[in-house]
């Protein structure tokens, strides 16, 4: 069988169109180069009425919202999950990794929580703030004139607080806080933690005229209809094809390698099409990668020749290494405080936290290095498949009988909606070398294509910083007259999150100045072949104690100046 | 007295004139336009809808226990109404992992009533009904819930199921009160309701919240990240 190629050659080939690769599209359209972007998944527009979730209510569907199908809940707008039917991946023995993927156009940007946040100066330097893990080639003063330029493209609320590492930037302004948010500000002054407005890309006031404002509906893992949140198919890609871009869309295509030529060179990508099963060629001057850090990883390794027999980009023997997720830890409490509430109004808010807490700490008085931020949920949601489960569960706080039926049932699901405050820590793990994903040579998908094997563990720094987080809980939760609900969480790994739960894994072709230690430069291109980039959160030295969107849209950008200047040049 | 999905099939049939589009297609038509279903999840719709899990006497006591467990009130209406007895047969196909509970539950259920009243529990009068319910419907929450004994894990799931899946109908909603899910402009906490709970704004914090009359301006910034706007 003969490989069908296209004649055409493109100026780029973008693979992955989520928040790196939509970044890489838009900047690289409208400076005039003629673009490939190559998706896995379907094409994906959140106005479109057919695949539309926003706004249903629970009973249109037989199932109320239950997660069977969608593991966040059927609402939620992501094609994909832990596991995808006929694309595996495996795990060395004894160590733990969930990947979570969503292939369609705009990837998980189209359900994420939208917290962006920009990294602060320090969390480029973290070796030599305290020996561990490595610093970024770059500091916080190459990247900020980025993150002012994304903040200002694709909108995001918030206040300039001053903190030092937790930037100021060009924020719309945030909403008011809801019930619930008010009790954590005040529970939180008690124990000296701070409380800021929260930072998340929905649109509080208007930027453009093509996108809409936020109508408050709290459903932004549904994806807004009226782009009034970030998505990278309605903010990045649709607008670059909209100003009259070269934007030709490969949707249900799953790049199996980079093509390279005799001098070890990129020519393009080979694809397996959904569609008809059946391997194509795509030629262009320059390849982005942007399908995420472990499906860019894999590409690379898997794109073995004889030029490059250890897989692209890989002779440093670096790529899959160094993968790190934000590390996380849970809990809820209920505050008797928050009983009895009147529906009255809608509080349903923006999808997302109004306040949250960037790290306060002071780790060198602390026995785990690195920090981390709380997230708050609570509040009188909509009702979907588990709500008024043990609708009285909590009478056993007063001492009354927990169960029962009849009228009383529905009393009790009025005192206690709304009750619930729960809690997320999303912290800095250390990238090490050990942690990583490799190709399982004995296991291909569907497409032919061999899998990742998986090698992940905690160590005692992230177990610390975990039961860091639930003192802390518990403490809030107290401070807010609530009870704690549940055990506090345990098992071997002190009620972390398995790795890749969060689903902020990065680092797996991670930048650096010296070839023999890093994958990419300091503008996201590899050592080995000069006309390949990396523009999703693979080149991240290390996570920081904030979410990573902000950082590779930021870095894309900067990434995607550089190609446009390296073009004219014609230095690649 | 229960409508299955397939009565429910039937009823939109007679909406269907000759020379239309066949039934099936339309349905997965307007299925599509109305909650965002891929083609692949809307096929396991499909599927599911037409196995059966429950027998007619099944569902028959299933709705009978569920208005038991949340009586029906004027006005907002009750689980049968809420289509309590129908999502229970769907959930149990697309959860398998609860069948065993649902259907050796029934089974129990009968069995007490015949012993106890020599008629099945959908025939027996409200008090009866209650005396067999009374010694399984409270449970102990320091025990977890898969050490406690089978018919009171039973019952705890049809009561789950049953609140569920009324307080997820139009019905249950409205009785609930929740008031969102449509468009609005939230400029937070009505007074009223920070006075009930002791809680009040700090005037620093409510400044650098959105102006809600400045929503539709677009946004515009000085050097230093100021809005101007």
């Amino acid at each position: 069988m003969q490989i069908k190629e296209s004649p055409e050659v493109y100026d780029v080939i973008i693979v992955g169109s989520g928040a790196g690769g939509g970044m890489a599209t838009k900047q690289l359209a409208d400076a005039g180069f003629n673009v490939a972007v190559v998706e896995a998944g379907p094409f994906f527009d959140p106005a479109d009425p057919k695949t539309m979730t926003q706004m249903k209510w629970p009973y249109q569907s037989p199932r109320r919202g239950a997660g069977t199908d969608r593991v966040f809940g059927e609402w939620d707008m992501a094609y994909g999950g832990w596991q995808i039917e006929g694309e595996p991946y495996t795990h060395e023995e004894g160590t733990e990794f969930n990947w979570y993927r969503s292939h369609m156009l705009g990837g998980r940007t189209n359900h994420w929580g939208r917290i962006s946040l920009r990294f602060g100066p320090k969390d480029f330097k973290g070796k030599t703030r305290d020996g561990l893990g490595e610093d970024w080639p770059i500091g916080y003063e190459d990247i900020k004139p980025y993150y002012d330029k994304v903040d200002k493209l694709i909108g995001v609320f918030g206040t300039n607080e001053g903190l030092e590492n937790d930037p100021d930037g060009f924020f719309l302004p945030p909403p008011k806080p809801r019930l619930h948010e008010l009790f954590y500000i005040k529970g939180a002054k008690k124990s000296g933690i701070p409380v800021i407005p929260g930072r998340l890309s929905m649109l509080t006031k208007r930027i453009n005229n093509d996108r809409g404002v936020c109508f408050y509906c709290g459903q932004c893992s549904r994806s807004c209809s009226a782009y009034a949140d970030f998505s990278s198919g309605s903010c990045l890609i649709f607008p670059a094809q909209k100003s009259g871009g070269k934007v030709r869309l490969y949707v249900n295509c799953v790049v199996r390698e980079v093509t390279t030529n005799e001098e070890g060179k990129a020519t393009g990508v080979s694809y397996i099409s959904k569609d008809d099963r059946k391997e194509y060629k795509l030629k262009a001057r320059v390849v982005v990668l942007a399908a995420s850090a472990c499906s860019s990883a894999r590409i690379l390794l898997n794109s073995k020749s004889k030029q490059h027999p250890n897989g692209l980009g890989n002779s440093s023997n670096v790529v899959g290494k160094y993968l790190h997720d934000s590390t996380g830890s849970s809990r809820a409490g209920f505050i008797p405080a928050l009983m009895n509430r009147k529906t009255s109004y809608n509080e349903d808010g923006v999808g997302g936290m109004h306040v949250y807490s960037p790290w306060w700490g002071d780790n060198s008085k602390l026995d785990f290095p690195r920090g981390y931020h709380i997230e708050v949920w609570g509040g009188m949601g909509m009702p979907n498949y588990g709500f008024g489960f043990n609708a009285n569960e909590f009478n056993k706080f007063f001492g009354t009988k927990v169960g029962g039926y009849g009228d009383v049932l529905r009393e009790d699901v009025k005192k206690y909606y709304g009750s619930v405050i729960g809690f997320g820590g999303r912290g800095e793990g250390i990238a090490r070398e050990d942690n990583y994903c490799e190709i399982d040579d004995t296991v291909v998908d569907q497409f032919g294509i061999p899998v990742l094997k998986f090698n992940y563990k905690w160590s005692d720094l992230e177990r610390r910083q975990a039961t860091h987080m639930q003192d802390t809980f518990e403490e809030l939760i107290h401070n807010m007259g609530g009870e704690v609900l549940g055990d506090r969480p345990g098992g071997p790994d002190n009620g972390l999150n398995k790795p890749g739960e969060i689903i902020h894994e990065v680092g797996t072709t991670r930048m650096g100045n010296d070839p023999k230690t890093s994958v990419t430069n300091k503008f996201n291109q590899l050592h080995d072949v000069n006309n390949v980039f990396i523009v999703d959160a693979g080149p991240f030295v290390s996570q920081a104690d904030k979410n990573c969107t902000w950082t590779i849209l930021a870095l894309s950008w900067r990434a995607s100046d550089y190609i446009i200047e390296q073009l004219k040049a014609q230095n690649i | 007295m229960i409508l299955g999905t397939g009565a429910l099939s039937l009823g939109l049939h007679s909406c269907v004139g000759e020379g239309e589009p066949a039934l099936d297609q339309q349905i997965v038509e307007s299925a599509d336009e109305y909650f965002g279903r891929t083609p692949e999840e809307l096929e396991r719709i499909d599927k599911l809808n037409a196995e059966q899990l429950f027998n007619e006497h099944e569902l028959e006591t299933i709705a009978v226990l569920s208005e038991v467990i949340l009586p029906p009130k004027p006005e907002v209406g009750g689980p049968i109404e809420a289509g309590v007895p129908e999502f229970i047969e769907f959930i149990g196909k697309d959860m398998p992992r609860m069948q065993n509970t649902l259907l050796g539950g029934l089974l129990w259920l009968d069995n007490q009533s015949l012993s106890l009243f020599n008629k099945e529990f959908k025939s027996l009068e409200l008090a009866q009904q209650q005396q067999i319910l009374d010694p399984i419907a409270y449970y102990d929450p320091e025990v977890p819930s898969n050490k406690r004994p089978f018919e009171i894990q039973w019952f705890s799931l049809m009561r789950n199921l049953t609140m569920t899946g009324y307080y997820t109908s139009e019905l249950g909603i409205k009785d609930l009160g929740y008031k969102g899910n449509q468009p609005n402009v939230w400029d937070g906490v009505p007074q009223d309701v920070l006075d009930q709970h002791g809680v009040a704004y700090d005037p620093e914090w409510i400044a650098k919240c959105i102006d809600q009359s400045t929503r539709g301006t677009i946004a515009t910034w000085d050097d230093e990240g100021n809005l101007l706007t």
